[in-house]
């Protein structure tokens, strides 16, 4: 799902330098016509999806929103009315409540791990290459069977974590079954899955920086801590912020993990705003109010993503 | 390279149309000679009865060899989502299975066609009348089924504790309930769901009224919706297992008796035949009431869908499913749940089955039996009331605050 954006929007990749072959100017025309011809043809199989499937259902969404609609009687229209009640709600507040403790768990566990993985997986290791691939796997397997295969593991009766904690004399959680363990059993879950990913970025971004400064640092006495901070840190920080952005922005959207593992229980004390918009919709009959809330999770993403470029100045380091 | 390319392109483009093609192809389902076909999406077959169903299926084509039937059963935990998202997509089935709660909903927005030339007197009249709806007769009852209070009786052996009969009420089923406990060997005394359908029916039990008569207002929160939330409540932890141990998961409770560690459990008599290979001695008995009995009863009707083609096809099925007497005999049979059917003598077969003993206490049940609340905005007012009993279950807020919330919360349903 991500893997497409880093092509587009990675700060880090520079744009590739036109080839000379295409300064002669003579033939140039023709033959570009005819190419955007083959890419179009080639960008049809996935562009006719993207169009049917994400931009018409994205804008009648809106259109959607501003009215009452039951998906089966004729949609009746409400102004902004579904807006004003949904941001004078309880639940809307509790479910934006829930995604914000998701995200602010799930973001240090994921980043701090996957450095982790990167710094250590970057060491001239015996089996690196396999361990790279075993640690990226969750990242390309299904959510359904990842949160599966992570709710069993996580069964407070029998499940192999607390039979492991419950053998060390640790406490045993309820996980999923509690509401105060479930949302941290989601977000156990999610980190455990994206830490591969966030690896790869970072590992991209760590063989990246030159081994020059390294080797002038050692020169001059430094290190390996401040190596790490001064060099390493620094010089990381267009992966960081890639790692960062892409991270909000799918923490935001958490929908699929929670739906397997708790359904948003118990008594919706996991619940979150990509789950309440499916339950809104396909469990009330509510589409407009559930139409309304996308577009009120869009404009908050979209207002935390534009902070984020803009702050990145501040702290990101391009070499 | 190119060759490669081009290949892929070219086959993914292929799978893309051919995907398109399937979902037109099966949308004009294939009736061959002049042959009907008719669409049928149900829950209640799942999980055990599919093969009944099948055979009343054959009887049916058998008699009416113009109609094929082609059936898609669904799980109970899935199956509103999917009839809502069918119906508003336009794919529904011909004819489907409603519950008796969301009859309403469905009746009202449209999406059912009107019966006509029913014959009313074949039904039980208070459940036929159960789908009529303005005077237009919407649907036909299917089934119903109520709710006794199935005991292990090797546990009430083991534990020298009198086993329920028909003249308990909620302290009697206590008192047993404590003694039956044993946290250690991790044995409960009684399972009952702290959930709607279990509060409307306590509620009823000691003399409250979840709405008011013209079901403009709840008014679920007085003096008996709190000592019946408390009670229901109350059991959590004590006698019962919590939130925590896994209650209100689905199959908790099932497995948990099955697994011979739950003394008493509230549930339906379509548990019967999923329990018959229990290994230990089991019974029923009509559930215990406070100041007054009342069982839930729950009811099922079929219905044609309002945009289906077939829709002559499609009632003479349902009919057939509902009324016939190879129905009638297979779901006596099978312990599946009761047939609808006005003539009671019919229902004699099913006293005779071995297992359980005193199955007679489910007509006994049947004389005074309460129906769940029904209002336009069904499945949110369920989520609701259920939300805050568990709250307050979990002690995350007082039984009287959440049974408050809970009030103003479905009023708020009631007034949109």
């Amino acid at each position: 799902m991500n893997g497409t954006m880093d092509r587009t929007e990675d700060p880090t990749v520079s744009r590739p330098v036109e080839s000379t072959a295409n300064r002669t100017t003579t033939t140039r025309r023709p033959r570009n016509w005819k190419t955007l011809g083959w890419v179009l043809f080639f960008l049809l199989p996935s562009a006719i999806p993207l169009f049917v499937f994400t931009l018409v259902p994205m804008v009648s969404s809106l259109w959607v929103s501003l009215h009452k609609w039951n998906l089966i009687s004729p949609m009746e229209w409400v102004g902004f009315r579904n807006y004003t009640n949904l941001l004078t709600d309880e639940t809307t507040r509790r479910v934006f409540l829930h995604t914000l403790i998701y995200v602010a768990g799930y973001l240090p566990i994921v980043y701090a791990g996957g450095l982790v993985l990167a710094l250590a997986l970057n060491q001239k290791l015996k089996g690196r290459a396999f361990l790279r691939a075993t640690y990226f796997l969750p990242v390309v397997t299904s959510w359904v069977v990842v949160a599966l295969v992570w709710k069993w593991l996580l069964n407070p009766t029998n499940g192999l974590v607390n039979q492991l904690l419950g053998a060390v004399g640790l406490p045993e959680p309820g996980w999923w079954t509690d509401p105060q363990w479930a949302l941290p059993a989601v977000i156990l879950s999610s980190a455990w899955k994206d830490l591969g990913f966030v690896m790869v970025i970072l590992l991209a971004g760590l063989q990246s920086i030159p081994n020059d400064f390294y080797e002038a640092a050692k020169v001059d006495g430094s290190n390996a801590w401040q190596r790490f901070w001064r060099i390493t840190l620094p010089l990381l920080s267009p992966s960081t912020f890639f790692v960062v952005v892409i991270s909000l922005i799918n923490g935001f959207q958490v929908f699929d993990q929670v739906y397997v593992m708790t359904a948003g229980g118990p008594s919706g004390s996991s619940q979150v705003v990509v789950g309440q918009i499916y339950d809104l919709t396909f469990r009330y009959g509510r589409a407009g109010e559930a139409s309304a809330l996308s577009w009120i999770l869009f404009a908050l993403i979209l207002v935390i993503t534009v902070i984020q470029i803009r702050g990145q100045r501040r702290w990101v380091h391009y070499a | 390279m190119r060759i490669i390319k081009t290949a892929v392109a070219a086959a993914a483009l292929t799978a893309l149309l051919a995907a398109c093609g399937q979902g037109s192809a099966t949308k004009e389902a294939a009736a061959p000679d002049g042959k009907t076909t008719v669409r049928y999406m149900n829950f209640s077959a799942n999980d055990g009865h599919e093969k009944d169903l099948t055979a009343i299926v054959n009887a049916f084509q058998t008699a009416n060899p113009d109609i094929t039937v082609q059936v898609e059963t669904v799980p109970y935990a899935n199956y509103f989502t999917k009839l809502q998202t069918a119906v508003a997509g336009g794919t529904a089935a011909d004819a489907f299975e409603l519950n008796y709660e969301n009859f309403v909903t469905y009746a009202k927005n449209g999406s059912l066609a009107e019966l006509k030339e029913v014959d009313a007197a074949a039904y039980k009249k208070s459940l036929y009348d159960a789908f009529t709806t303005d005077g237009k007769q919407y649907g036909v009852p299917e089934s119903f089924s109520n709710v006794v209070l199935f005991y292990n009786k090797d546990l009430f052996k083991k534990a020298g504790v009198a086993e329920p009969n028909a003249d308990w009420t909620w302290k009697d089923e206590q008192a047993a309930a404590e003694k039956l406990t044993n946290k250690g060997a991790k044995v409960w005394g009684d399972y009952q769901p702290v959930s709607y359908n279990e509060f409307y029916k306590v509620l009823a039990q000691t003399g409250g009224e979840f709405l008011n008569a013209d079901r403009t207002e709840a008014t679920f929160n007085s003096p008996q919706g709190v000592e019946a939330a408390k009670f229901l409540v109350g059991k959590v932890g004590k006698t019962m297992p919590t939130e925590a141990d896994g209650a209100g998961t689905p199959d908790f409770d099932s497995k948990l008796f099955k697994s011979g560690k739950l003394a008493m459990w509230h549930t339906g008599i379509w548990m019967f035949s999923g329990m018959a290979d229990a290994p230990f001695n089991w019974d029923v008995a009509v559930e215990p009431g406070n100041t007054q009995k009342a069982s839930a009863m729950f009811v099922n009707g079929l219905v044609v869908n309002a945009a289906s083609k077939n829709a002559e096809a499609a009632q003479k099925w349902i009919t057939y499913l509902a009324a016939s007497d190879k129905t009638t005999e297979t779901r006596l049979a099978t312990s599946w749940e009761l047939p609808p059917v006005a003539d009671e003598a019919k229902l004699a077969p099913y006293l005779q089955q071995p297992k359980p003993a005193n199955r007679k206490a489910v007509f006994t049940a049947l004389e005074e039996t309460v129906l769940p609340p029904v209002i336009e905005r069904q499945q949110e007012m369920q989520d609701i009331v259920t939300q805050e009993l568990t709250s307050a279950a979990a002690g995350r807020k007082p039984v009287e605050k959440a049974l408050a919330d809970a009030q103003t919360k479905v009023n708020g349903l009631l007034k949109k």
